[in-house]
């Protein structure tokens, strides 16, 4: 009985200390989410989403250009990183299962997918914004594109190698050519995790500031020209949350807390997709 | 087991005076399998295997794990092409023609000697898709002519009754056996010469595999069938010729009844009466 005694002991502590654990990073998490809404929930009205940024000192306005110029330059950059994305993992996942460059692109991929996001603003700088001699939504799409694409890849990868192999052969042995089982069988199979990739994407990227502040940088204006600079919520938090003046620092609160509630829907929706595919 | 026992009508009960191997030459041959061996890598998995596969009937492969009967089917449909590093060498003639050789357009191949799987495999779509899927790639069907054929597939499955009134449904939602028939339905949609079964009843209760098995009678009328499976009352039931294989060697090839009876190789009888595998 000693040793079952001791056990129960050893049990109860690990136990403890895994609770302990859980709940010290949960205890952040929430502290955050409680910091935003009780100052962001505060600013929080019609005019956020109708009026532009102010101009200093700030009193009054909103972020619709700034949400705008989000939702147009995630919008583009998914458009751009995600098939992308997708046809690399493809590759990977069904034809190059075996070759060795596969290998190497899923090595860089991997780099890439941890690479800090400045250094890919930085990238883009020196590729697009330097060469065309001012700032624009052209290149912050672009920027936020090549951050797109390694999550896209290593989902659509991840998601394809879970087709179970006999669901491929079953296919094979009615004489489907490649390219139709992967299209039709495979695909549709793994399609909840598909889309649940690109969710994360966006969410990863919504985001994300250094990019665009060296690519996009801003706008106070309204602005759909991709040729131009555009304002972004990250961009607009960044700036307003650094000034001393309360009207910018209530409406920096109040994107920050909309960037969140977005990033949350998103990864719940990506969750119950996945659920909905493990479930059938 | 009385269920299975019914219709089994293969089982060599008192057949000790069943025609001997002779007649077997006289049979049309469908697939004949000459000096084939095969090779994972560097492991010969198959030494020298020659055999006929008779036209319309069931040819049933018997061993234990690991003797190469699968092997030997996924080369007959050259499923062994999707993997790298495995070849076969020797000759296995469909109706004349090599079908080892290199060039062979495996879809074409593959739509003539067609597969069902140890696992239920229906993709990920309607029961009606499941099937009709299939047959889009080599026809172009009016609608009533593909529900036709999807009809006429399933009730070639004997699944038909069971689905017919809910043929939107996920595939994924059907029962093991009733998704394994739709892999059948699905197979003979398609209309092959020859069908492959690799253990298909192995993942299924004995009601399932006794309509498989009744099935597979059926369908030995118009195709030619090979069957890889574990359980020898299984082969004795549904075959009219049988292949004992040990150790990637054919040991023992003749008619079921035969085979069964008198073997002529103490090996084959070992296994068959239990001694070993």
């Amino acid at each position: 009985m000693a040793l079952y005694d001791t056990r129960r002991r050893s049990n109860a502590i690990a136990m403890g200390l895994c609770w302990g654990a859980a709940g010290f990073g949960i205890l952040f998490l929430a502290l955050i989410l409680a910091a935003l809404l009780w100052n962001g929930v505060k600013g929080l009205s019609p005019a956020v989403f109708t009026q532009m940024t102010p101009a200093p000192p700030g009193d009054g306005g909103g972020l619709a250009n700034a949400i705008a110029g989000s939702v147009l330059m995630t919008a583009l950059a998914v458009l751009v990183g995600a098939p992308i994305g997708m046809l690399a993992g493809t590759y990977m996942a069904e034809y190059g299962r075996a070759s060795a460059l596969t290998t190497i692109v899923r090595f860089i991929n991997d780099i890439l997918l941890s690479a800090p996001s400045i250094v890919i603003g930085l990238f883009v700088y020196e590729v697009m914004v330097a060469p065309m001699g001012h700032f624009s939504a052209l290149a912050g799409a672009v920027s936020l594109a090549v951050l797109v694409i390694p999550v896209v890849v290593r989902t659509t990868e991840d998601m394809l190698l879970l087709v179970p192999g006999p669901l491929r052969e079953a296919s094979a042995a009615l004489g489907l050519p490649r390219s139709y089982v992967i299209r039709r069988v495979a695909f549709r199979a793994a399609r909840a995790g598909l889309i649940t990739g690109v969710l994360l994407a966006i969410a990863r990227v919504s985001g994300e500031t250094a990019p665009l502040l060296f690519t996009a940088l801003n706008n106070q204006f309204w602005s759909s020209n991709f040729n131009a600079p555009m304002a972004s919520l990250p961009a607009v938090i960044f700036q307003f949350a650094l000034s001393p003046y309360k009207g910018w620092q209530q409406l920096a609160w109040t994107g920050a807390l909309l960037i969140t509630i977005a990033v949350l829907a998103l990864s719940v929706g990506a969750r119950a997709l996945s659920a909905q595919r493990t479930s059938k | 087991m009385t269920a299975m026992s019914a219709q089994a009508s293969g089982v060599p009960a008192n057949s000790v005076t069943a025609a001997p191997p002779v007649d077997a030459a006289r049979r049309s041959v469908k697939i004949d399998v000459r000096n084939v061996d095969f090779y994972y890598g560097q492991h010969r998995a198959l030494k020298n295997i020659s055999l006929p596969l008779h036209t319309n009937e069931v040819t049933a492969f018997i061993g234990p794990s690991g003797c190469g009967k699968s092997t030997l089917l996924r080369i007959l449909n050259r499923m062994y092409d999707l993997y790298p590093g495995q070849r076969a060498t020797g000759e296995v003639l469909l109706d004349g023609e090599n079908t080892l050789r290199p060039g062979l357009d495996l879809n074409l191949l593959r739509s003539k000697v067609g597969m069902v799987f140890q696992k239920p495999t229906p993709f990920p779509m309607s029961i009606y898709e499941n099937i009709a899927f299939g047959i889009r790639l080599y026809e172009k069907p009016s609608k009533s002519e593909l529900d036709g054929r999807v009809e006429q597939a399933l009730r070639g499955a004997a699944l038909w009754e069971e689905v017919k009134d809910k043929l939107s449904q996920s595939g994924l939602g059907l029962s093991g056996g009733q998704q394994q028939r739709l892999c059948i339905a699905r197979t003979v949609a398609i209309q092959p010469e020859v069908i492959l079964f690799d253990e298909p009843c192995s993942a299924l209760d004995p009601i399932s595999t006794a309509k498989v098995e009744e099935l597979i009678d059926e369908l030995s009328e118009k195709y030619t069938i090979a069957i890889v499976t574990h359980n020898m009352q299984q082969a004795a039931r549904v075959s009219q010729y049988t292949a004992f294989m040990y150790l990637g060697e054919l040991i023992e090839y003749g008619p079921t009844n035969h085979l069964f009876t008198a073997p002529e190789k103490k090996q084959t009888q070992d296994y068959i009466t239990g001694r070993f595998g």
